[in-house]
């Protein structure tokens, strides 16, 4: 019987990839993570949107229901509730924020020079801090007896302190309010970067064709901005009908009275991890992707730019 | 697990990591498919894990020690998330079967939750036999962890037995003894309004609390707080009526601070003497005494809920999730009868935590006729003793969630906005039975 000789031990290679598969490699890290975090939850909520779900019982316990988890949600009265709340607070923390940060950028852009970004970076500052902090901070300051709000309120008009997140009437001003102070520094350091773009000549042109600062600004700065706004205001749409953590934390994560401060992705939530209905919340949460679908669409129809007239 | 503790420990060199890795990978198959494996696997120390919020978390990790030594090789680990955190978390957990702890902590309103679904394992069966331990518990707690199909899925560890906390110097300032406050939930109600004229105290901090008692006092059997038996909604009973109505009294007197319970303005009210009565469990008591309002020692009292109501306020249980690792299932139950059946370990937790004992045992004890320096020396254990075997259980239906939701925004509409009781709870009924049996 013949003994196999041993071969010469080699060193241990990577296998070398061809240059074409580089692209692939360097760009693999994001897609897996994108696949795991980002495609499989997609995924897995539109599956769980046609099942009846016991979660206590396991994976196993899924039953295929057909449509029954959208009709559900569109017949239930809290679902279009979360939405027209979601709806008021979009729009009374979202078209200020733009009302207020393009006059404000404009302001700091003609009138700061050394101090500019120490002043955008204060604007800025909410909307890098924790949403819990700036939530538990607010619910200080709102609060009836104790709140610097109502003290100031008191000062100036007098009058009963208002209980700012135990009234159905008032938990969602105080939620608009911050959200509004939150994210106005965002859209001013957008609106600074695009006034940034806007030519100086056309400033200097008008000037000697004696436009004022309130012409200059309504013919030249307005419609310059207006890819920016058409962005900024996609944004405010989606993130605005995407409504959860300051409204979360501000009311215990409950809604508040009368369920005033419930939006729509609060109610999704507590549809699934309070009232244990993962199916209804999966529908319910698709129906409000098609609304930010829609809207989103309806800004571009109303911000794109128009076929020149001339 | 094993190999990613040999990396860590480790001394030095990738080579040596690598090799321990391997090694370990092949005992572990090994083990898994040739009994000669099996003492590799021995080798290793069992450790249990055990899931749990604040304060069990506490009673548990002092509870290891008389485990170490009835099981001197078992290693017990306790995770321990923050009270929603956790019962999120254990959701998910049973959901996916991934992370699922030997022994889950469970607040006592999510164990009728978690019960709907199998995912924790039935302790009435053999080898546990939980059943034949009924006679032990205090049998509302008992009761409230058998499902529907009568399956026993947690073991009760402490309660809280419901009742009326008074300031005693408020009630003398109006002319009031404990008397004129309990006989029914309407004398209690004409005694706030009594108080708030001689002394400017609010009754109670939210109106919403008294509904939340009347609408337990008097759920027939066979029925549950809003659904009976075959899921038919009861919400528009005159139970909820007399709640209601009680609590709009109890708004149109402002005889309510409207704050919402651990609120600043709750706690506030309670320092400065502007609440003058708390309806609550038995456990209320320590938490004014050590950090909610401890320099009012002495002013409070304890009595029975008005009209002899009685409810419980909480309480927890340990219950063993279904596919968790077989092999750790002996160890488990061990620690939760530990836990749950010791006498010692109960009054331990009692003494440290107030966490009032669900072992009936342990009422016999002299602790229970100690009197209560926060309460101005009353043995106001005796009184909760007496409400706790007075308490019945009632069912969960599994929309009960959605169900307190509903009601209380329904009388927030009566409240706020003067809705008719009647349209408000028709309404309520309405959405309730869309969901009844979904």
């Amino acid at each position: 019987m013949a003994t196999p000789t041993p071969r010469p031990a080699r060193a241990f290679r990577l296998p070398r990839l061809s240059p074409a598969w580089a692209p692939y490699v360097f760009i693999s890290p994001f897609l897996l993570l994108f696949a795991v975090f980002g495609v499989f939850p997609l995924g897995f909520s539109l599956y769980l949107a046609f099942q009846s779900w016991e979660p206590t019982s396991g994976l196993g316990a899924m039953v295929f229901v057909g449509l029954d988890n959208f009709t559900f949600a569109l017949g239930d009265e809290w679902f279009w509730k979360a939405l027209g709340n979601t709806g008021w607070l979009a729009l009374a923390s979202g078209v200020p924020q733009h009302l207020v940060a393009i006059p404000l950028a404009v302001f700091i852009h003609s009138s700061f020079r050394r101090l500019r970004d120490g002043v955008v970076g204060a604007y800025f500052l909410p909307y890098i801090t924790s949403t819990v902090a700036i939530a538990i901070l607010f619910s200080s300051l709102f609060s009836t007896d104790f709140g610097l709000v109502n003290q100031a309120i008191g000062a100036v008009f007098g009058g009963e302190p208002i209980d700012w997140l135990g009234q159905p009437a008032w938990i969602k001003p105080a939620i608009a309010l911050i959200v509004f102070w939150r994210y106005l520094g965002f859209n001013v350091v957008l609106y600074l970067a695009a006034l940034q773009t806007i030519p100086k000549d056309l400033y200097e042109a008008a000037t000697m064709d004696g436009a004022g600062r309130w012409q200059q600004f309504w013919y030249i700065t307005l419609p310059n901005l207006r890819p920016m706004v058409y962005f900024g205001v996609t944004l405010s749409v989606i993130g605005g009908l995407q409504l959860f953590e300051e409204p979360f934390i501000l009311t215990g994560g409950r809604g508040g009275a009368d369920q005033s401060g419930m939006t729509a992705a609060v109610y999704l939530y507590r549809m699934a991890f309070d009232f244990n209905d993962f199916g209804g919340a999966s529908a319910m949460s698709w129906l409000l992707f098609a609304v930010v679908a829609l809207l989103t669409w309806l800004t571009n129809r109303a911000f794109r730019p128009r076929a020149s007239t001339a | 697990m094993t190999g990613r503790r040999l990396t860590r420990s480790a001394p030095s060199g990738h080579g040596l990591r690598r090799r321990a890795v391997v090694g370990a990978g092949l005992a572990a198959g090994l083990g898994a498919g040739l009994p000669g494996g099996a003492p590799a696997r021995a080798a290793a120390p069992l450790q249990i894990t055990v899931a749990a919020y604040p304060m069990l978390d506490a009673i548990v990790q002092a509870a290891l020690p008389a485990f170490a030594q009835r099981h001197p090789g078992v290693q017990v680990q306790v995770v321990s998330r923050q009270y929603q955190d956790h019962h999120t978390a254990m959701t998910t957990a049973l959901s996916t079967s991934v992370y699922l702890p030997d022994v889950m902590a469970l607040e006592s309103s999510y164990v009728g939750r978690f019960a709907q679904g199998g995912g924790l394992l039935d302790l009435a069966q053999p080898p546990f036999l939980g059943k034949q331990l009924r006679d032990r518990f205090v049998p509302y707690a008992f009761d409230q962890a058998v499902n529907r199909h009568g399956a026993l899925v947690a073991v009760p560890t402490d309660i809280g037995p419901g009742t009326l906390l008074y300031r005693a110097d408020l009630l003398a300032r109006a002319g009031l003894a404990e008397a004129d406050l309990t006989p029914s939930w309407e004398a209690y109600v004409d005694a706030g309004a009594r108080i708030k004229a001689a002394t400017g105290a609010f009754l109670v901090g939210n109106a919403q609390m008294v509904k939340d008692i009347v609408i337990r006092a008097g759920v027939q059997p066979g029925e549950g707080l809003y659904f009976d038996d075959q899921s038919r909604v009861l919400v528009s009973s005159p139970r909820f009526v007399r709640a209601f109505e009680l609590a709009r009294k109890v708004r149109r007197l402002k005889l309510d601070a409207r704050v919402n319970a651990w609120s600043n303005e709750w706690a506030e009210g309670f320092k400065r003497g502007t609440l003058a009565t708390e309806l609550s469990g038995a456990w209320m008591v320590g938490q004014l005494a050590t950090w909610v309002a401890p320099a009012t020692q002495g002013l409070w009292r304890a009595a029975h809920l008005p009209g002899q109501t009685f409810v419980g306020y909480g309480g927890s249980y340990y219950a063993l999730p279904r596919q968790a690792a077989p092999e750790r299932r002996a160890a488990a139950w061990d620690l939760v009868q530990l836990l749950t059946l010791d006498r010692r370990q109960q009054f331990a937790a009692f003494k440290s935590q107030d966490a009032f004992p669900a072992l009936r045992e342990t009422f016999d004890d002299p602790f229970f006729e100690q009197p209560l320096p926060f309460l101005g020396g009353q043995r106001a254990r005796l009184l909760w003793r007496e409400a706790a075997g007075r308490i019945t259980a009632t069912q969960v239906h599994k929309q009960n969630n959605f169900a307190d939701e509903v009601i209380g925004a329904a009388l927030d509409s009566v409240l706020d906005h003067d809705r008719d009781i009647g349209r408000a709870l028709a309404d309520a009924q309405r959405l309730l039975e869309r969901r009844a049996h979904r």
